[in-house]
């Protein structure tokens, strides 16, 4: 046999093999540096895969007789899981070790997630699509309340259990439906099938959309996530706001774009209205929050109104606009989680707005950073997030739906209000609270993101390129 | 033939019949043990259909595992069996409201549904009849499809080890069986003669 096929999927079956070793050393080798050892291990094979991506040695194609396709799309919403999860990882062997919960069994959930969500994006038929979304969600559940000594998180891991399995059940419908009125898995057959116009397929669409739309929780599928933000160690919400974000928006770009060309005014509609809802729900709902993870959870369900927008054209400028908005929105909102992650008030990790107040004149760097993340999740130029609000408005305008474009200024004017309140905090209150100095390693990765936001506009041109030979692959 | 429909008939009486059991039943542990009914009968429906893989299925992994468990949580709850029955009249009108809607669907889906067979003869896998259904399923589940089937195996694994990650929990003070030390102990080392004073314990 041919081992060379199994080329394309070389970083998924990396991570599967490196997850199960990982988990029989953590199994027999019991002891208080298991977890050390297994964290640093995991990273470093994460980091491997990396430079196995980086260094173009994983050959673009299809594998497992089409279910999966590895191109640059792909590649490159890999890259970008890869990286947040290194991060998570690097982030969580602090923050654990502050609030004593080393289990090594967080480190072997979050590999085997990061594999779901790499077959995500490069699932290329409706199982493949449907299986990898569960290994994706599975291990979530479970982290979410890993903590299973605090009634918050293992609320939060219900919560997210029963919701996540209804909306699978949703979406398995819709694919049922999918798969039954155009007879194929592939989504190159599905796109040569649908020619005829069908009721059942429309409704197909519908609940394939929903159940999506329960993963990027974009309104209304978003109920579950200001608890499950809330409750979560602080890091699984760091990792529940990026990385699967970032793989069910991949997954969603290729299913609308390679497998349904031809429904696009219809599936259109359905996105134009998730997208507003989010982006105006996102912005209201934050006004009234005080707690910072509640309040980062309606932000991020307001980002993924404005990351949908890019997907409504279905052009190339659409799609290459929402590749840079994950690859920015990775940038900042980690850097902001891990910022709230870094402040400690005598070995309390801080939780409400008020936590902060005076911030600015005990740690004035820290204070900066964090007014600089807020500046840039608002979209104020010249700073990175302005330029990810800027290409998917411009794709909106270009698809001539202004509207819709009026509604993102509407509510990035919105959500600009509870960000400057979170700056005004930090700068123009008494604070009663004195801030723990913050780990140099955790101080060097807030650097370099925000050094990324804030230095973005320099060369905007590296970033727009790399996504924009990733979206050209969609397009061939 | 004339068996076979004898059969099918015999099979789905009970089915139909159990399934009004389940649902009518005072008792909740009968309730289950005629859902239990109603999913062989549904076996033995699809034996005459010729799906023999899905009928071994339905045993194996609906009575075998699902009304099992269910089984288990009805005798665990402590469940009152008369407010069961008595909310019956209440939700009739909304019951009745949903079947006749459903009804209405299945007729439209019955009347104006046209079977398309450029799809449909797509569908199977191998056109001959030399293989029977397990055979099929065997023959691509390992081959073709593998990587669903890893797949469905790394979900599993993930559930194996949350399912352990939330509840076990290791406390030091909780006494565990220690086998190598079980096997180490003989009589001699096990069995202490002790001169007890009267009025006092160990």
């Amino acid at each position: 046999m041919n081992l060379l096929i199994f080329t394309p999927v070389l970083p998924e079956i990396a991570i599967t093999i490196a997850s199960m070793f990982l988990l029989i050393i953590g199994v027999f080798k019991k002891n208080e540096k298991t977890y050390t050892t297994i964290s640093n291990l995991a990273i470093f094979s994460l980091l491997a895969v990396l430079f196995l991506i980086f260094s173009g040695s994983v050959p673009k194609g299809i594998s497992f007789g089409g279910s999966l396709i590895t191109d640059s799309f792909s590649l490159y919403l890999k890259t970008l899981i890869l990286i947040s999860s290194i991060i998570i990882l690097v982030v969580s062997n602090i923050y654990l070790r502050n609030i004593n919960l080393l289990k090594f069994e967080y480190i072997i959930l979050i590999l085997l997630s990061v594999v779901g969500m790499m077959i995500m994006v490069s699932s290329n038929d409706l199982i493949s699509l449907y299986l990898s979304i569960e290994l994706q969600s599975l291990p979530l559940y479970v982290l979410a309340s890993i903590r299973n000594k605090s009634s918050k998180s293992t609320e939060s891991g219900l919560k997210y259990f029963v919701l996540g399995a209804l909306s699978s059940c949703i979406l398995l419908y819709g694919l049922s439906l999918i798969y039954g009125y155009t007879g194929s898995i592939y989504y190159n057959e599905i796109a040569s099938n649908l020619s005829e116009y069908d009721v059942g397929i429309l409704i197909g669409v519908a609940f394939t959309l929903a159940g999506f739309a329960f993963k990027i929780s974009a309104v209304p599928f978003h109920m579950w996530t200001p608890d499950v933000y809330e409750g979560s160690p602080t890091t699984v919400t760091a990792f529940f706001a990026v990385a699967p974000k970032i793989a069910a928006l991949g997954l969603i770009v290729r299913i609308l774009i390679t497998a349904m060309p031809t429904l696009i005014e219809d599936w259109q509609s359905i996105l134009i209205l998730l997208s507003i809802f989010s982006m105006l729900l996102g912005a209201f709902s934050a006004i009234g929050q005080r707690n910072l993870k509640r309040l980062l959870a309606y932000s991020s369900i307001s980002h993924m109104g404005f990351a949908l927008m890019g997907v409504i054209n279905g052009s190339f400028d659409g799609v290459r606009s929402l590749s840079l908005y994950m690859l920015i929105y990775l940038v900042m909102s980690l850097a902001l989680f891990i910022s709230i992650i870094a402040l400690k008030n005598n070995d309390e990790h801080i939780e409400n707005i008020e936590d902060i107040s005076g911030l600015a004149k005990i740690n004035p760097v820290m204070a900066l950073i964090i007014s600089i993340l807020l500046f840039s999740l608002a979209g104020i130029p010249p700073l990175a997030g302005f330029f990810a609000k800027f290409y998917v408005l411009y794709a909106a305008i270009d698809a001539k739906l202004y509207y819709l474009a009026i509604f993102g200024v509407l509510s990035s004017v919105i959500s600009a209000f509870y960000y400057l309140r979170i700056i005004k905090v930090m700068y123009f209150e008494e604070s009663a609270n004195s801030f723990d100095p913050i780990s140099k390693r955790l101080k060097t990765i807030i650097y370099l993101l925000t050094a990324i936001t804030l230095l973005f506009f320099l060369r905007p041109s590296i970033f727009i390129n790399f996504a924009g030979t990733a979206s050209a692959s969609l397009f061939i | 033939m004339i068996v076979v429909n004898l059969l099918f008939y015999l099979f789905s009486f009970i089915m139909i019949a159990s399934a009004f059991m389940v649902i009518l039943s005072r008792n909740p542990v009968h309730s289950v043990l005629f859902l239990i009914l109603c999913f062989f009968n549904s076996a033995g429906i699809f034996l005459i259909l010729g799906a023999e893989f899905l009928a071994f299925i339905l045993v194996i992994v609906y009575v075998g595992a699902v009304a099992v468990l269910f089984l288990f949580v009805v005798m665990m709850l402590d469940v009152e069996f008369k407010s069961i029955s008595s909310t019956v009249i209440s939700y009739l009108p909304i019951g009745m409201t949903i079947g006749v809607i459903v009804l209405a669907e299945l007729m439209l889906v019955l009347f104006t549904w046209k079977r398309d067979y450029s799809v449909t003869d797509n569908l199977s896998i191998t056109s001959d009849k030399q293989y029977s259904n397990t055979e099929i399923i065997g023959l691509v589940l390992y081959t073709d499809n593998i990587l669903f089937f890893q797949l469905a195996g790394l979900i599993l694994l993930a559930s194996m080890i949350g399912a352990i990650v939330l509840t076990v929990n290791h406390r030091p003070s909780a006494k565990r069986q220690d086998i190598n030390k079980q096997v180490e102990r003989d009589a001699e080392n096990s069995i202490k003669n002790i001169d007890m004073k009267p009025g006092s314990g160990i």
